[in-house]
């Protein structure tokens, strides 16, 4: 079996705020009955955490676990063991009416870091990030420019984003473009 | 630029983030419905100038489809809502009526 690689080999920039292309990352679209006990006990299991609220991301030491509709979480664990995760959750549902696909090789993974990372964003996606109206824990489905993708702030003031693998390139340009030294816009400062 | 709020995710969408979807409430004819019943669902579509029901897709989003109210002329938004409906509920026409009073659209109205 040829060795995983993430799709820009962890590029990173430095100008605004810091843009890195982080590796792969475990992910898994997982979709059901979010008031089931059952699915929620399996998320438990394989994150460590309760199904978020609306448009919010827990995490624990173990995964993280992210709401991306009223009928889809996105659980992010260890690359390695996705596959066990996913038996683990097929097993634990059967019987029950779910979905859960690994998508971890369709997805490329950014964070967004420093001074500049609300503005980065803020100039490229239609949303709100002024301090106070997007926080730590808070988590977003939108478009970065022409392309989908969603994007979270964890505690340590760190934005992370996931898109498509097949956009990664696009993904990391236009990031690299929003945070090019020479255009700052200050809106945040 | 017009905003609508996804009833499912409850973000204030601006339009980038939405695909229209186009009227609202449509019934299906198909096999054995008469031709001009089958005529009239492909092709007839409501045109209105003020209160219009429409089908929307928070695509940059949620990805759920929802529906709007609003008004084609001034592009005020009366309210969203559920997919899950054929037809629009009360606190909706409720809300059309306040700014709309003896509104009609197709068999709806105030
Ligand atoms: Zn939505």
């Amino acid at each position: 079996m040829s060795k995983a690689q993430s799709a820009l080999n962890g590029a990173s920039y430095a100008g605004l705020a810091k843009v890195e292309e982080t590796g792969l990352g475990g992910m898994i679209t997982l979709r059901g009955d979010f008031a089931s006990a059952g699915f929620q006990a399996a998320v438990k299991a394989a994150t460590g955490c309760d199904v978020p609220g609306v448009r919010k991301i827990a995490s624990s030491e173990v995964g993280a676990v992210a709401w991306m509709s009223p009928d889809e979480l996105l659980l992010l664990v260890d690359y390695a063991g996705v596959d066990a995760v996913v038996a683990q959750i097929s097993e634990a549902l059967a019987g029950e009416h779910h979905l859960a696909v690994n998508v971890s090789d369709a997805r490329a993974c950014f964070a967004v870091s420093g001074e500049g990372a609300r503005e980065v964003i803020a100039k490229v996606a239609p949303v709100d990030l002024a301090p106070g109206q997007f926080e730590a824990g808070d988590f977003r489905r939108t478009r970065f420019a022409q392309v989908a993708g969603a994007f979270w702030l964890d505690e340590a003031g760190v934005f992370h984003i996931v898109c498509f693998r097949s956009v990664a390139v696009y993904m990391y340009n236009l990031l690299c473009t929003s945070a090019h030294p020479q255009s700052k816009v200050g809106v945040y400062a | 630029m017009l905003i609508l709020e996804c009833p499912y995710c409850g973000v204030h969408a601006e339009e980038t983030e939405l695909h229209a979807g186009g009227e609202a409430h449509l019934k299906r004819f198909g096999p054995g419905a008469s031709d001009e019943d089958f005529h009239d669902y492909l092709f007839m579509r409501e045109n209105p100038k003020g209160v219009h029901l429409e089908r929307w897709r928070h695509v940059n989003g949620c990805g759920k489809w929802f529906h709007a109210a609003r008004c084609t002329m001034t592009l005020e938004v009366f309210g969203t809502y559920t997919a899950q409906t054929s037809e629009p509920p009360q606190e909706i026409k409720d809300k059309i009526s306040a700014k709309r009073p003896g509104w009609t659209w197709r068999e709806f109205s105030a």
